[in-house]
This record gives C-alpha cells, sequence and structure tokens, in this order.
C-alpha cells in the first residue's frame, strides 16, 4: 500500500481553502432550490423537515459506525421507538380506559411481571449462597418459563378487553418534546441491553442481531393493539409548533424545520466537540488499533458500549421527530429499506465519521430518494410506450409499485459502488496527527 | 390418540419441513463465513432468486414435469441450480472480489451483501411482482394421508407430495456434502482453507478456486432451499428478511464454520420455532377430567402466538451467543 501518498491526502492542512465542502454544498444548495422551482413551496419544505429528520438519524449512525467501526443494522427498530415514544407521549388522555377497572387491572399484570423478573434474577444469584452453579442455571430457566406462562395468560385476557373496549389505552396529553427526549432515553436503554451482549463479540454479529432486534420492535409494535393500535395505526398526533390547520402548510412546516435545524445544530456542535476533545481521540484510537489502545489502559467495552448507546439515542430523537412530523403512528410503515439502508447509504456516501459529510449525504440522499420515484415512473412509462409501440408488450399493471422497486435495486447499486470506489464518502474524515 | 397425530402432523412433519430448509440455508451461510469470512447477508434473496428461475421455467416448459412423473418445478431444479452457482460466481467476481483484493474488513463485505441483498430483492420485484405465486403452474399437489393403524385415531398423518421431495432432497444434499468434504480433493482443501487460509495458500492450494467452488456449492444449495420452501407453502418475492434471522440464528447455534453443526442448528431452529407456536394444551385434553380447572379450562397454551415467531430464533440466538459463543458444535469464532 502506498501509505505515505495516502496519508498527505488526508492530512489536513489547517489553512486550507475547503473547495470540495463548499463546492458540494453549492451543489445541493443548487439542487434544493430547484426542487422549490418545480414542486412548490409546501412539497420542499416537507422534503427539508424529513431530510433533517433523516439527517439526525444519520448522525447518530455515523458516530457508530465512523467513529467507533460498529455497524448497525437495526435503525429502523430505534427510530420505530422514538416513533412510539411521540406517539405516546402526545396523544390526548384515554379518560374512560383510566377510569375504568382495567387499567388496574394491566397494572397488577404489570407488577406480577415486575415481581417474576425479580425472583427469576434472585435465583440466577443463588450460587452466591452456595446453590450449585447447575441448580441455580436449572432454577432460574423453570422459573422463568413458569412467570412466562402466568404473565402471558394474564396479559392475554386484559389486553384483549382493553382493545375490545377502549381501543388503545390512549397517550399522555404531554408536549411532544417531551416524546421525543424519552423516546431517545428509550432507544437506548434498548441499544444498552444489544450492545451489552453484543459488542464484545465479532462485529458481523452486532450486524445481525441489530438486524433481528429491529424486526421484532416492529412485530411487537404491529401486534400489541391495546398499545398502539396496531394496524389501525395512530393519527394526528400533536405537533411541537402550530399545525398547518392554523397557519398554513408552508409556513407550519417552515416552523418545524427551524426546530429540527435547531436540533442538528446542537447535536452537531456538541459531536464536532466531543470529537476534538480527548475523548473523541480515545474513541478513533480505539478503532483504529484496539490492541494498542487496550494496551493503554482504555476500557474498550466500556467505550463502544458508551459509543452505541449515544448513536441509539440520537436515533430515537431522529426517529420521534419524524414520527411527529408524519401525523401518523403505523408500524407498518417502518421499512429496513427506508429507515435503515436509506440512513446507511447517506452516512458511507456522505463520509463516516465526518459530521459536515454526513449532513451533506443525508440532505443529498433524501433529495435523490425522493426524485427517483417520479424519476423510474417516468423512465418506465418511456420503456413500456416505446416496448408497446415497437414490440407488442402488455404493460404490467402495478406500475407504480414497481417503479418503487427500482429504489429498492438503486440502493443496492449506491452502497456497493460506493464501498467499492469511495469507501472513505464524499467528505472523508481528516485524519488530524496530533503533536 | 388424535391429539397424538394433531402433534405429529403440527409439530414433527412441520418441525423437519422448516427445520430441513433452515438447515440448507445455514449451511450456504457457514460454508461463506468460513471461506470467506463474512455474513453473507445475501443468501436469503439468492434462495429467493432460485426459487424465482425454478418458477419462471416451470412456466415456460410446463409438460416437462409429466414426462418424469414429478412435478414440473423439481425436474427444473438443476437448472436453477446451475444458474444460481452462476449468479452467486458472478456477484462474487463484480462485488466483493475488489473489496478483498483492498484488503477491507469483513464488516466491509457484510455491508456490501446488504448492497447486494438490496439490489437482487429490487430486481426480483420488479420482475416478479410482490404478490405470492405457486410453483405448481401446472400439476396439483398431492397429499398423502397415513391412517394409524390404531383403534381412535381417526385423524390421519399427512404428509404432502413437496415435503416427501423435501426430506429425499435433504437427505441427499448432507450425505452429498459430507462425501465431498471428507473425500474428495477439492473438498479437503476447503476445509484446510476454512481452518489457516495462510497455511493452505503456502502449501500450494489454488485460494481463488476454492473461492470459486464455495460460490457455487453455496449457490446451489441457496436454491435447493428456497425451491424446496416455496414448493412447500408459495413463491413470495419478499420472504428473504423473514429467512435471513432463522438462517443465521441456525448457522451460529450450531457454530460458525462447522456444516454439521449448520444443519443441526437448522433443525434444533426449525423445531424452537414450531413448538414455541404449538397450542400445548390440546395434547391435554385426554387428561381434561383429571386436571385441575385452572388449567384444563386454559384452551391456548402456546409460548408464543404466531405473530411473534420472528422472536424465537433471535432469543435462541442471543441466548447462545451469551452463553456459548461457538455454538452447539464448537465452531470457531473467527
Amino acid at each position: 500500500m502506498s501509505t505515505q501518498q495516502h496519508r498527505e491526502d488526508l492530512v489536513a492542512a489547517p489553512s486550507r481553502f475547503p473547495l470540495r465542502e463548499v463546492a458540494l454544498f453549492a451543489l445541493l444548495m443548487a439542487a434544493i432550490l430547484g426542487v422549490y422551482a418545480t414542486m412548490g413551496a409546501a412539497y420542499s419544505t416537507r422534503m427539508l423537515v424529513e431530510a433533517a429528520c433523516y439527517a439526525i438519524l444519520a448522525l447518530g449512525l455515523t458516530i457508530q459506525w465512523g467513529y467507533a467501526g460498529q455497524f448497525n443494522a437495526g435503525v429502523m427498530g430505534f427510530v420505530a421507538l422514538g416513533g412510539y415514544s411521540a406517539m405516546a407521549f402526545s396523544m390526548p388522555v384515554n379518560g374512560e380506559f383510566w377510569a375504568s377497572p382495567l387499567s388496574g387491572e394491566l397494572g397488577m399484570v404489570m407488577l406480577m411481571a415486575l415481581g417474576g423478573v425479580m425472583v427469576v434474577v434472585g435465583a440466577s444469584r443463588l450460587h452466591h449462597l452456595g446453590v450449585p452453579r447447575r441448580l441455580r442455571t436449572g432454577l432460574a430457566v423453570a422459573l422463568a418459563l413458569l412467570f412466562y406462562l402466568l404473565v402471558s395468560a394474564r396479559m392475554g385476557v386484559v389486553t384483549e378487553q382493553i382493545e375490545s373496549q377502549f381501543g388503545y389505552i390512549g397517550g399522555l396529553g404531554l408536549p411532544p418534546w417531551l416524546g421525543w427526549i424519552i423516546g431517545g432515553a428509550l432507544a437506548g436503554v434498548v441499544g444498552y441491553f444489544i450492545g451489552k451482549v453484543c459488542l464484545g463479540l465479532r462485529s458481523d454479529y452486532l450486524a445481525i442481531a441489530t438486524l433481528g432486534i429491529a424486526e421484532i420492535i416492529k412485530a411487537v409494535l404491529k401486534n400489541a393493539d391495546w398499545l398502539t393500535r396496531g394496524t389501525a395505526t395512530v393519527s394526528p398526533l400533536p405537533w411541537p409548533v402550530p399545525g398547518p390547520a392554523e397557519v398554513g402548510f408552508t409556513l407550519a412546516r417552515a416552523l418545524y424545520f427551524s426546530v429540527t435545524a435547531l436540533m442538528i445544530v446542537a447535536i452537531f456542535f456538541l459531536l464536532t466537540r466531543a470529537y476534538h476533545a480527548p475523548w473523541g481521540r480515545m474513541i478513533r484510537a480505539i478503532r483504529d488499533n484496539e490492541t494498542s489502545a487496550a494496551a493503554m489502559g482504555k476500557d474498550i467495552n466500556h467505550r463502544r458500549l458508551e459509543i452505541f448507546v449515544l448513536g441509539c439515542i440520537l436515533m430515537g430523537i431522529g426517529g420521534a421527530a419524524l414520527g411527529s412530523f408524519n401525523g401518523l403512528f403505523d408500524p407498518q410503515g417502518y421499512l429496513p429499506l427506508n429507515h435503515t439502508f436509506l440512513v446507511l447509504v447517506m452516512v458511507i456516501l456522505g463520509g463516516p465519521g465526518n459530521n459536515l459529510g454526513t449532513l451533506f449525504g443525508a440532505f443529498a440522499v433524501y433529495l435523490i430518494w425522493v426524485m427517483s420515484e417520479p424519476l423510474a415512473l417516468a423512465v418506465l412509462e418511456l420503456a413500456i410506450t416505446f416496448g408497446e409501440g415497437s414490440f407488442g408488450w402488455d404493460a404490467p399493471t402495478n406500475l407504480d409499485s414497481r417503479a418503487l422497486q427500482a429504489r429498492v435495486f438503486v440502493i443496492g447499486l449506491l452502497i456497493t459502488l460506493v464501498l467499492r470506489f469511495a469507501p472513505k464518502g464524499l467528505l472523508p474524515e481528516k485524519v488530524k496527527h496530533h503533536g | 390418540m388424535n391429539e397424538l397425530v394433531f402433534f405429529i402432523n403440527y409439530v414433527v412433519v412441520a418441525g423437519s419441513v422448516t427445520g430441513s430448509i433452515y438447515a440448507i440455508g445455514a449451511v450456504g451461510v457457514t460454508l461463506v463465513f468460513s471461506i470467506m469470512r463474512f455474513a453473507h447477508f445475501a443468501h436469503a434473496d439468492m434462495m429467493t432468486f432460485g426459487a424465482f428461475t425454478v418458477l419462471l421455467l416451470t412456466t415456460a416448459f410446463p409438460g416437462a414435469g409429466a414426462a418424469l412423473g414429478l412435478p414440473t418445478a423439481v425436474v427444473m431444479l438443476p437448472l436453477a441450480m446451475l444458474l444460481t452457482a452462476a449468479l452467486a460466481v458472478g456477484i462474487d467476481k463484480v462485488f466483493y472480489k475488489p473489496l478483498r483484493a483492498h484488503g477491507v474488513k469483513p464488516i466491509v463485505m457484510v455491508i456490501a451483501s446488504l448492497g447486494v441483498t438490496l439490489m437482487l430483492q429490487g430486481l426480483i420485484r420488479l420482475f416478479a411482482g410482490t404478490s405470492g405465486q405457486s410453483l405448481y403452474v401446472d400439476d396439483r399437489k398431492e397429499i398423502f394421508r397415513l391412517a394409524l393403524p390404531f383403534e381412535g385415531a381417526r385423524a390421519p398423518i399427512v404428509v404432502t407430495e413437496p415435503q416427501v421431495i423435501l426430506f429425499v432432497l435433504t437427505i441427499v444434499c448432507v450425505v452429498g456434502l459430507h462425501l465431498f468434504l471428507s473425500r474428495s480433493r477439492l473438498g479437503k482443501a476447503m476445509r484446510a482453507m476454512s481452518d489457516n487460509p495462510d497455511l493452505a495458500r503456502a502449501s500450494g492450494i489454488n485460494t481463488n478456486l476454492i473461492v470459486a467452488v464455495t460460490w457455487v456449492i453455496v449457490g446451489a444449495l441457496a436454491a435447493i432451499a428456497g425451491t424446496l420452501l416455496s414448493l412447500d407453502v408459495t413463491f413470495k418475492p419478499d420472504l428473504s428478511f423473514f429467512l435471513l434471522l432463522p438462517i443465521f440464528a441456525a448457522a451460529i447455534v450450531g457454530g460458525v464454520g462447522h456444516p454439521y453443526g449448520a444443519i443441526a442448528g437448522g433443525f434444533v431452529v426449525g423445531f424452537a420455532e414450531t413448538l414455541a407456536v404449538f397450542n400445548w394444551g390440546v395434547l391435554l385434553r385426554p387428561f381434561r377430567d383429571s386436571l385441575p380447572e385452572w388449567l384444563a379450562s386454559a384452551d391456548s397454551l402456546a409460548f408464543v402466538s404466531t405473530e411473534y415467531k420472528i422472536v424465537v430464533p433471535f432469543v435462541l440466538l442471543v441466548a447462545i451467543l451469551v452463553w456459548r459463543p461457538t455454538g452447539i458444535f464448537k465452531g470457531k469464532v473467527i
């Protein structure tokens, strides 16, 4: 490898004019203005807000993947958790449910579950009291199965009644931003447990585990009708800013955009500070050479967990903001393609580990993503009219859904091409050599 | 007795069916894991591709099966295996080989395979649409009903034709793979490379050839597993995400890089899934009179409801990762 030359490219000369950054962002700006000119202000502002929410997700992924080299393939799960939290906190209180005896029964089941967990945890620590390890394990497993069956049977009865009588338990009637914060915390807690299990293992396992947990979170949200109304969906979710009904589409969306933009600025500032602080240097040292970092006395697993949880929190917050903006909580609407792989493309195209690059990637890729649907449809239609004219094909009827599939292909192609030809992204991380 | 028949139909037969499919799928994943050393996420899509090829071929030549007395889809399977193997080798040439040549980390290969997954998925759905289709284009699915020679066993054991074919083909695959890995020169070279690639290269093994052979085997196995699954139910263009987790769970449960472990893991995961969603209340019915009332009145005693089936492989996976990261068969932690 030609390390010497390679390195010179990457060293940031302090006085260098950031030509590449300026050019890319100017191009992006021009593209956005172009969209404004062709698609109208209301549509384009909506696109900007969604892109901003995705940018928060991408910043979450870039600290996991770019700063620490952890690959999270389950962004969707954390996004869905955030969306759920935004819904649960901001929807009005379901007074009928809380006044009925069912709320008490639900509480009893929860207490039972908590008690069961405590008994099982207690049983799993029995070896401290001199019980043989084998007996302890057997006892804990048997107790866990028993309590699980008891609680789930009880739970099934209560939730069925809730569903048939009240639909779902309703929200808490609190301001949406509180739900966003709690959504971040919720995602962080889930991330903590996944990280605890998988971060010590090979990196592939983390990808498999996160992919699985995302599907499970979605399955739970989709089927726990008493909690989320499942496929019946919940809408409209309140906004933290005046809604379109009060001030009109464009202004309401612009206000929402300013909220998300403020969030991005705050997160960006904090992340950049952290990156340049000794903490960021330590994280990069761990990423680049784990063994030597460990030899320097850094607690690798602890730091990795810290980073992973931090990324998950950002994803939860971004997902909550996105959920509130959509105004509709639909668990089925969370798709790996839209909420995991799109974010992945944003990060690897923009430049993993470079916050500015990630921001650029988020906006640019979202623009391409949104614009690709009408484009693919137009191309398909052109092909069909051409085909019908010259070969006498009969056109497939479900053209729109097929055009959407072309998008799947393009995202996949983009991932492989970027990995192959620009593995460091369009705005690569600048490696500074200190001292 | 009827309860026993119910148990056989819904657990023994159903569990073996899913188990065999997961087993064949997991062998492919584990082979890539041990030779190329990365988790190949596009495997489930190769399975879908194989099944889709069979579907296309079956629609193209619907009469071919009748001549041999087998379902047309099975007659078309060898051709589909060839095509899928070619696809696997081609994907490796275009997408993975350059990355390998660059010496990237395994996790980058994983991301590349995610990209390949999306491409395959997009292409398959672009051509196949998104709705399910039966692989029995012209033939009828034969159903065998075996009555038990006991008093009071009214319900028969039901096995369908694709399930019989599935069991036969699984045994053929397992035996064939075993013979290949233990007897043939190439198989031995493959095992050597999986144990220590540098040493294998140093002792004159052509690693490029081994990689190509691995992809051929992986592609062929994927085509078999995908086709068998689609024969048993229907061909669904979007089945890959539902297959991915159980297959990886099977490979890891059995011990990564261990083909026999993957087969065992496949059956473990398949049976765990069926047992978890099985309604145990049915087995208690004959003893209803002698049971305490609270137990007898419970008519649904399943561990998880069917909607949460996907949780089972994941729980197994996590349990194995926590307690025994090397899997049942002590595979390697690469």
